[in-house]
């Protein structure tokens, strides 16, 4: 008889490694899926670096065939996209550009490009809205979400379940559907291209997400802490403010987060019910092709200063990305 | 989860017996503040809402003309039925769905069994495959639409095409100058499929996580072949996780495809990328703003969504609960 240590696996089988996991097949086998899944990455990632790299690129650059991996980067989409300029001919471009040295960055741009800044661009305003509109909806949705969750979790409300169904199934209606309608009622009451109007058709879209996430994350806090505090004389009330608020603190900024993206990148209603005031900045890009002599550049520039934020928050909250997307069901 | 929460239902039982009475009205008190003014809002914008289509669908009325509503019965339903263009566009939807949600199905599952395995900076890889998901989809239409451009556009000289004339004008369904009928909705797809199967592999590969180990290790122990193991373990184990992606992806390809089709070609060309959302946007809020009719059709696309919503929901509860 050999003894163990010729015929068993090199290492002892720990609970932490799966029997047919350690021949050395098996793991020849586990670097080329790390390698395959890291290439997918990077294929799938492919777009959004174009979309980058088109942003910093000049007109001609552009639109150059084949297209440029190498070119000089400019800010020229930036500038083309924010503001809005003249051209300046004869002497006023003469004095311009002997004034040169002087001016900012934005400026600069413009003048080599033979135009004078005039103001900011009509996208500015888009991106205030989007702004404006996405922290009022997600304030009160949050809000509201908040106070429902908790009493979903913690107490026995009649037909709890059926509630919840019909909470979670607003959201699956297409936009276009619910638009219609709210489009009509939105007339009768002047709402129509408001921020008052938008922020509370996204915060009942949102209300779903926020009642579903925020339940499954206060069902995970212990009721004993609550029940504690009151036999020590607080009111239900003051539990809720004084324990579970503090518990659910990184629950409550999840979902915050998830919410303002979802608003943020909003575009069917926005498309909708807004026309000039309230106008949002998704249906704005997408309508800027080819007029006031937008181009490629400045929709890429756009494109990316309304990518950045996502980019960022998506990185905060990657232990909880799966979980925002599917209302809660996956705990990851 | 169940053992933990009887205890203190118990206490609170117990202790509600001392100050019953106030405990038991504060309590409803609180409830209602609570829940009603979700509820409130809610049936305001979506209730009534729909309640004032289903009125509407039996009406003649333009939003933009200045006509009450004339009632017409069922004429309305009775036209969008028999109009060729509407069952043109649910066929194009279903196409739509069938090719997406089947292709990242399978890409999902590949590349969820390759996630399984934990490597330095796998964390990094899982969160940076989820980047294209959380974008709006309509911007990311449009950068495609960049992608896709024969002459200046990347996708192509990717795929090792250099002379443009001879290349496919994928938005156009067109190939080196000849039309080639459904070369856009293939476009549309392939977006579709990039933007959401790292989402369907990390559902699935979640699922593959809270396989238990011993069940491999039984079946190594008894030889069984890695083919039977996917079949009779892997496979219906992350079962109900399959079926939440698919009946998911298939409520978003009503919805979210608007914003994705109308970035990248606003339904064309030719009515080829016409999917029911965007008919229906164009029917209600383009042109003549029927609004009557559109209502009407808008009722129909909601009696599918509820119908699959509801089996969706369903599959969550047991999900969650199992």
């Amino acid at each position: 008889m050999s003894s163990f240590a010729e015929t068993g696996p090199r290492e002892p089988v720990t609970e932490g490694i799966r029997v047919d996991k350690v021949q050395p097949r098996a793991r020849l086998g586990k670097n080329i899926r790390a390698l395959i899944v890291v290439i997918v990455a990077i294929v799938l990632l492919v777009p959004v670096a174009v979309m980058a790299i088109t942003a910093f690129k000049s007109r001609s650059d552009v639109v150059s065939v084949p297209p440029k991996l190498f070119f000089e980067p400019t800010l020229e989409g930036f500038v083309f996209l924010l503001t809005e300029r003249s051209q300046l001919s004869g002497d006023a471009l003469d004095e311009a550009r002997a004034n040169i040295d002087n001016m900012g960055i934005f400026e600069r741009i413009a003048v080599e490009n033979g135009q004078r800044i005039n103001g900011p661009s009509d996208f500015a305003k888009r991106l205030t809205n989007s702004i404006i509109i996405a922290f009022g909806a997600t304030i009160a949705s949050v809000t509201l979400g908040l106070f429902a969750a908790y009493a979903f979790s913690r107490f026995d409300v009649p037909g709890a379940n059926d509630l919840l169904f019909f909470i979670l199934s607003g959201r699956m209606l297409p936009a276009v559907v619910v638009a219609i309608p709210i489009f009509l009622m939105y007339r009768q009451l002047g709402l129509h291209d408001t921020h008052a109007g938008m922020i509370l058709v996204y915060t009942v879209f949102n209300l779903s997400l926020t009642v579903w996430l925020l339940k499954g994350f206060i069902d995970e806090i212990p009721r004993e802490y609550e029940e504690a505090a009151m036999v020590d004389g607080y009111s239900r009330f003051q539990a809720f403010y004084k324990i579970v608020l503090p518990q659910t603190a990184t629950g409550i900024a999840a979902t915050t987060v998830f919410s303002l993206i979802f608003v943020w990148n909003e575009y069917a209603f926005a498309l909708m019910l807004t026309s000039q005031d309230a106008r949002t900045a998704p249906p704005a890009i997408a309508t800027m092709l080819g007029r006031g002599g937008i181009e490629w550049s400045a929709i890429a520039a756009g494109t990316l200063a309304f990518l950045i934020p996502v980019l960022i928050v998506i990185f905060v909250l990657r232990k909880h990305l799966l979980r925002g997307v599917t209302f809660g069901a996956i705990r990851q | 989860m169940s053992t933990s929460s009887a205890g203190p239902v118990d206490a609170q039982a117990a202790n509600s017996v001392v100050q019953k009475k106030r405990r038991t009205l504060s309590d409803r008190g609180l409830i209602n503040l609570f829940i009603w003014p979700t509820l409130i809002i809610l049936i305001a914008f979506n209730v009534f809402p729909l309640f004032y289509s289903l009125f509407l669908s039996f009406t003649d009325y333009s939003a933009i003309v200045n006509t009450a509503p004339e009632w017409v019965g069922f004429e309305n339903f009775e036209r969008v039925l028999a109009s060729e263009k509407l069952w043109e566009s649910f066929s194009i939807t279903g196409r739509y769905v069938f090719l997406s949600v089947t292709l990242e199905l399978v890409l999902g599952f590949t590349l969820a069994l390759f996630l399984r395995e934990q490597f330095a900076g796998s964390g990094i890889v899982t969160t940076l495959i989820l980047i294209p998901m959380m974008l709006s989809p309509v911007v990311v239409g449009l950068f495609w639409k960049l992608m896709y451009t024969p002459t200046f556009g990347y996708f192509n000289y990717l795929l090792g095409f250099s002379n443009p004339a001879a290349a496919p004008d994928w938005l156009a369904s067109r190939w080196a100058g000849e039309p080639m009928p459904g070369l856009a909705l293939w476009a549309v797809v392939l977006v579709d499929v990039w933007m959401w199967t790292p989402f369907v592999a990390l559902l699935i590969y979640s699922g593959l996580k809270a396989i238990p180990d011993y069940l491999y290790e039984a079946a190594v122990i008894d030889r069984a072949s890695s083919w039977f193991q996917f079949r009779r373990i892997t496979l219906p184990q992350v079962m109900p996780l399959l079926l939440i992606a698919v009946l998911f992806r298939t409520i978003e390809a009503f919805t979210k495809s608007f914003d994705l089709i109308m970035g990248m070609t606003g339904g064309g060309p030719a009515g080829q990328t016409e999917v029911v959302a965007i008919r229906l946007y164009q029917q209600a809020f383009l042109g003549q703003f029927q609004t009557g009719r559109s209502s009407a059709f808008a009722y129909m696309v909601l009696i599918i969504i509820i119908a699959i919503s509801n089996i969706y929901i369903r599959n969550l509860n047991k999900v969650k609960e199992g």
